[in-house]
């Protein structure tokens, strides 16, 4: 179906096309731009272009596609980094040089390279298929062996299998014929329709912590696999850095980065720096488990819109191959703009701030996808499954609230949705307390499930020292309210003890350095000791001050600040040199104890 | 053939004649609404002739069957519609590119305004660019010393870097980007910058200040300056930063030649694309300013930068002034959001005669964490900035206490903290617009002042740089 342009107006454009629908791929003009039919009226199709629309002349061709937007998912992923629309980045480069051409066309995934197919041995023919069961694996890379899945929407009967081989993703490796009688090829790739959720089987509940190796998240304000947090904050607080954390660092099978509307250097720092880093489960290689979709600010502002559910359906895929999937999308506020925008171009009532009617309905939306499920066609009777009957995806979305005001539309419906908040804070981050996350803004909801996890993982106490932790720094802060008031002379001394217990838990628990390669990652362990440490310090002290012992003679300590030293000095491996230290502690107190008993007689 | 974008796609179109229409119905805030012709395409530009046979340069950025939106950059000001004629070049706004741009001075369109001969060559692009694959991009990672502490020890600057000064009216951000253009180099290179300053909507007498500061340190023969005037037409800023930086672009990644971009204030850039988008209607966000203003901005600022297997790089400084000093209003917090850190000037320091007025702890720089160390600068340079950043912001704190009960209460502790706050701001950011200062004077002056404190409260730095360089003496130093 062929149409002609009637209007052109930044990335919204308008096009005599009879028979497009809403959601349907469009082509544009000679150099075959890439656009979606997002409205009609009448004749007219209102169509937003993932491309710069300039040199565009009215009464140009648009053809539209018959399909809507939708991914390429195969093995070949791993590794890449693609554009809003899933263009290959790299690819590109080989192409169309250093800036991004339009109207370049190139599938997602490499069509010559060759793919060991290990045939899934219990299949048989006239076995009957369905969407999601496993045709066979394929090693996606050293670390991530990748399931070749029935699409979704497919089911039928075997009538001719692969046998184990290379092959490219342009050779069929089954066939399939369904109850109608008629046949399809399944390959090792299929495609799927970004906007509509990928199907599962049911929900499951999400049981098990997303370790970050971060403390202030996995001690004090954790996110299970499956589930959805939000990190907002004003420019320069942290968050990409922490986004990027989550990257590196947690544990999870899969990780997709998404940056949208945000820096290009940004992208290129984890390009260049994950192929180094070693995951420290695995002890291979992040970009292996890695993807990357970039629409940077200066890249077409309709692609960033999309850009987001690219991701999420690269996510969704992995997910249906029984894998824990983490999505970071940094940031969700550009795409919420994106959306600003378009609906702006096209007269919509705009009621907060520009923004359209429907933004916290998109939103929740998108949130929605994530969580851990019952996979699609995991049949053990069948197929013998060699994979998890449940996967995850998890999102954590970056806001970037304007002027840093949280009570913006996006942060405040993000607030609604999500579980986890990590509210990020210019005043830590002024002072340089990373990751300026604010213990007093943020939440989640998931702490009473994650305990179970640390008592059977870790240590019994850990839910009585997070909160002990947790209580010091409120009445801290209740404190210096007083202090400035009135002056520190009003306290008494376990109160003003009380202030130093409470530094302990931020410059030795709290504050993290992403930049500290020993601290940069630290284990459960670690957490739990490095905490246990800062507060039998604090015991200790509280109990000397019972027998008369000065609060500045024990700010004069010299093991305070070796203490706050310890993240830095001590890996997530050497565990044991924090006991030992924490019991030396212990002894270095008995001791003060009885000198200052003897002092006193 | 470097970019596809536009080249090669429409000789076709080109081919036509040039078009010229006397069509135009109606004009009003620099836009020119005429019928619509066919043939002509967004974004191209057009020449208007009014009927005293003066030409003014637009562009078309809106066409419907009926109308096209023609944005005219010297106003739509006393036009006689009837008189008026409209030539469209079929072709978007290119510049001119040669090395001959060194040493002159043009306008927002790329005409001369020193009344040398216009640069003629066959080499010519699109103002707008197109996006670098980031693919393709290389990590900023050299530093360059400013020669002045508050940047190079806190905020340092790399090579390829995007570094906005956030300043007020009547702060000396033009005497502090002078110095920087007068003292910047590599560790261990002479300065090799070439320049292009890009002047929006500043006074005359500013424009004179950096012309003669140029002259003054003989390098005016490397810099190319953009200039538009206070008076000059206001629509002229929204493109001139982008013909600055296709021909820095075109320096760094053709003539491999490493530019430093100024451009200066882009407070008056993001006014004038509030007032058209306003007389276009579009939707607006914050303050009047339209919503896309983030990815206006976005597509000046990701041009600078480094390119995988180039030699050249643009290391971009813009100027932001904070109306009312408010670093929450739409230009610096979409600036700060998208460049890589910001230099952030204070009235408070600066009434204290403090030069330059650096206040530290809203400023940034994200691209220091690979540009400094042991490799680059000096091993210790990273924890010694956190070390100050965290002294000075607990500094603060005891002000702000010492502010509600007097110093006489404070503790020892936080008297050392005043003392070191007050020297810090006395002799470290104070280092005045003459001196010139290495990174390793820089550090060592931060040791110097790091020694006001007792080692207990320095837990940023690490043992072993405590015993290289704290020499604490127990004493107050003015008791
Ligand atoms: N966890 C952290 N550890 C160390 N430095 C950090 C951390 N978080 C932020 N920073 C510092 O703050 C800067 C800005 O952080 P970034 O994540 O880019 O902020 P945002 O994305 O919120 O604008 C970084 O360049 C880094 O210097
Ligand atoms: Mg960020």
């Amino acid at each position: 179906m062929d149409g002609k342009l009637t209007q052109i107006n930044g990335p919204l454009v308008r096009a005599e096309l009879i028979e497009a629908c809403i959601g349907e791929q469009v082509r544009i003009g000679k150099l075959s731009l890439m656009g979606e039919v997002i409205g009609r009226e009448g004749n007219i199709a209102l169509i937003q272009v993932y491309e710069d629309t300039e040199s565009l002349i009215l009464g140009e061709k648009v053809e539209s596609l018959g399909y809507p937007l939708s991914v390429e998912l195969g093995p070949g992923l791993l590794g890449q980094i693609f554009d809003g629309v899933q263009r290959p980045l790299k690819d590109l480069v080989q192409i169309s040089g250093d800036y991004i051409p339009r109207g370049v066309n190139l599938p997602a995934l490499n069509r010559d390279k060759k793919w060991l197919f290990e045939t899934n041995s219990n299949l048989e023919l006239e076995n009957v298929v369905s969407g999601g069961m496993s045709l066979g694996i394929v090693k996606e890379t050293e670390l991530i062996t990748h399931q070749i899945l029935v699409p979704p929407n497919s089911s039928g009967t075997i009538i001719w299998l692969a046998e184990a081989g290379l092959y490219t993703l342009n050779d069929p490796v089954a066939r399939i014929k369904n109850e109608q009688g008629t046949e399809e090829l399944l390959y090792l790739s299929h495609r799927w329709p970004v906007r509509t959720p990928r199907p599962f089987k049911r929900r499951a509940d999400a049981i098990a912590p997303l370790i970050t190796g971060q403390r202030i998240f996995d001690t004090f304000f954790p996110l299970l696999k499956g589930g959805k947090a939000a990190i907002p904050g004003p420019f320069g607080a942290g968050k990409t850095m922490i986004q990027q954390q989550v990257a590196r660092w947690s544990d999870a099978d899969i990780v997709i980065y998404v940056g949208c509307g945000e820096r290009g250097n940004e992208l290129v720092d984890v390009l260049e720096t994950f192929p180094q880093l070693i995951d420290p489960r695995s002890k291979r290689s992040l970009m292996e488990r890695t993807i990357l979709v970039a629409n940077t600010s200066n890249m077409p502002v309709v692609a960033r819109e999309a850009s987001i559910y690219i991701g999420v359906t690269m996510a969704e895929y992995y997910r249906d191959q029984g894998l824990d999937v983490v999505m970071v999308a940094d940031s969700t506020s550009r795409w919420a703009e994106a959306l600003r925008e378009v609906a702006g171009r096209l007269g919509q009532m705009p009621v907060e701030e520009g923004y359209p009617a429907y933004l916290a309905s998109r939103l929740a939306a998108f949130y929605e996808r994530s969580g851990r499920v019952h996979i699609l066609g995991y049949e053990e009777s069948v197929t013998g499954e060699s994979r998890n009957n449940q996967g995850s995806v998890t999102l954590i979305g970056a806001v970037s609230p304007p002027g840093g005001d949280f009570s913006e539309p996006v942060t405040g419906h993000t607030k609604e949705i999500v579980q986890t908040f990590w509210a990020l804070s210019k005043e830590l981050a002024d002072a340089r307390h990373y990751p300026s996350v604010s213990w007093t803004e943020s939440f989640s909801e998931y702490v009473s499930v994650t305990a179970d996890w640390w008592v059977e993982n870790v240590h019994p106490d850990w839910l009585k020292l997070r909160s002990e932790a947790l209580s010091l720094l409120t009445q801290a802060q209740e404190l210096m309210r007083i202090v400035n008031l009135v002056g520190p002379e009003a306290l008494s001394s376990e109160q003003r003890w009380v202030l130093e217990g409470a530094d302990l838990i931020k410059e030795g628990v709290l504050q993290q350095s992403a930049l500290d390669e020993v601290d940069s990652y630290a284990s459960p362990e670690k957490q739990f000791l490095l905490l246990q440490m800062m507060l039998v310090i604090y015991h200790q002290g509280e109990s000397m001050l019972t027998i008369g012992m000065s609060v500045q003679a024990l700010k004069k300590l010299p093991l305070l600040i070796t203490a706050k030293r310890c993240k830095s000095n001590y890996s997530s491996e050497q565990t044991e040199n924090l006991k030992l230290f924490i019991e030396q502690i212990k002894s270095d107190f008995q001791k003060y104890r009885i000198e200052y008993a003897q002092e006193l007689l | 053939m470097r970019r596809s974008s536009y080249e090669g796609i429409d000789f076709e179109r080109r081919a036509v004649k040039e078009l010229e229409y006397r069509q135009a119905t109606a004009a009003h805030g620099g836009l020119l609404f005429m019928q619509t012709v066919p043939g002509i395409a967004y974004g191209d530009q057009v020449i208007v002739t009014d009927h005293r046979n003066h030409k003014r340069n637009g562009q078309v950025v809106q066409i419907s069957d009926e109308l096209v939106t023609i944005q005219v950059i010297e106003g739509t000001d006393d036009l006689d519609l009837e008189r008026t004629w409209v030539r469209f070049l079929q072709k978007p706004f290119q510049v001119s590119l040669s090395t001959d741009v060194l040493g002159r001075i043009f306008n927002g369109i790329g005409k001369p305004r020193d009344e040398r001969p216009p640069i003629v060559s066959a080499l010519k692009r699109n103002v707008n660019g197109s996006a670098v694959n980031p693919a393709a991009r290389a990590y900023p990672k050299e530093f360059i010393q400013t020669g002045i502490a508050a940047i190079d020890g806190l905020n340092s600057l790399v090579r390829g870097q995007k570094l906005p000064i956030f300043s007020g009216s009547g702060l000396p951000h033009n005497r502090l980007l002078a110095q920087i253009v007068r003292q910047a180099k590599l560790l261990g290179e002479e300065s090799n910058f070439a320049i292009v300053f890009a002047a929006m909507g500043i006074s005359y007498s500013d424009a004179l200040f950096f012309q003669n500061n140029f002259e003054s340190n003989g390098v005016l023969g490397n810099v190319v300056m953009f200039i538009n005037q206070a008076d000059d037409p206001t629509l002229e800023r929204l493109i001139l930063p982008r013909t600055a930086l296709t021909v820095a672009e075109y320096l760094a990644f053709d003539e491999d030649r490493h530019v430093l971009v100024i451009l200066t204030d882009m407070t008056n850039y993001a006014e004038a694309l509030r007032e058209i988008s306003t007389e276009k209607g579009d939707v607006p966000a914050r303050k009047g300013y339209p919503g896309y203003l983030y990815s206006d901005l976005a597509g000046i600022y990701e041009r600078a930068g480094r390119i995988k297997n180039r030699h050249g790089s643009i290391t971009m400084m813009p100027v932001v002034s904070m109306p009312s000093d408010d670093i929450t209003h739409p230009i610096p917090d979409l600036t700060g959001y998208i460049t890589e850190g910001q230099i952030v000037l204070s009235r408070e320091l600066h009434s204290k005669g403090i030069y330059p007025p650096i206040n530290i702890s809203p400023s940034l720089s994200r691209l220091m964490k690979d540009g400094v160390g042991k490799n680059d600068t000096r091993d210790d340079h990273v924890r010694v900035a956190n070390q100050l950043f965290a002294a000075y912001a607990k500094a603060q704190e005891v002000r702000n206490l010492a502010s509600i009960i007097g110093t006489d209460e404070l503790s020892e502790e936080d008297n050392h903290f005043l003392s070191f706050a007050h020297e810090f701001e006395a002799v470290y950011i104070n280092q005045g617009e003459e001196h010139e200062r290495s990174i390793f004077e820089t550090l060592n002056i931060a040791w110097e002042l790091l020694s006001i404190l007792p080692a207990s409260v320095l837990s940023r730095v690490s043992e072993t740089d405590l015993a290289r360089y704290h020499h604490w003496e127990g004493l107050p130093r003015d008791a």
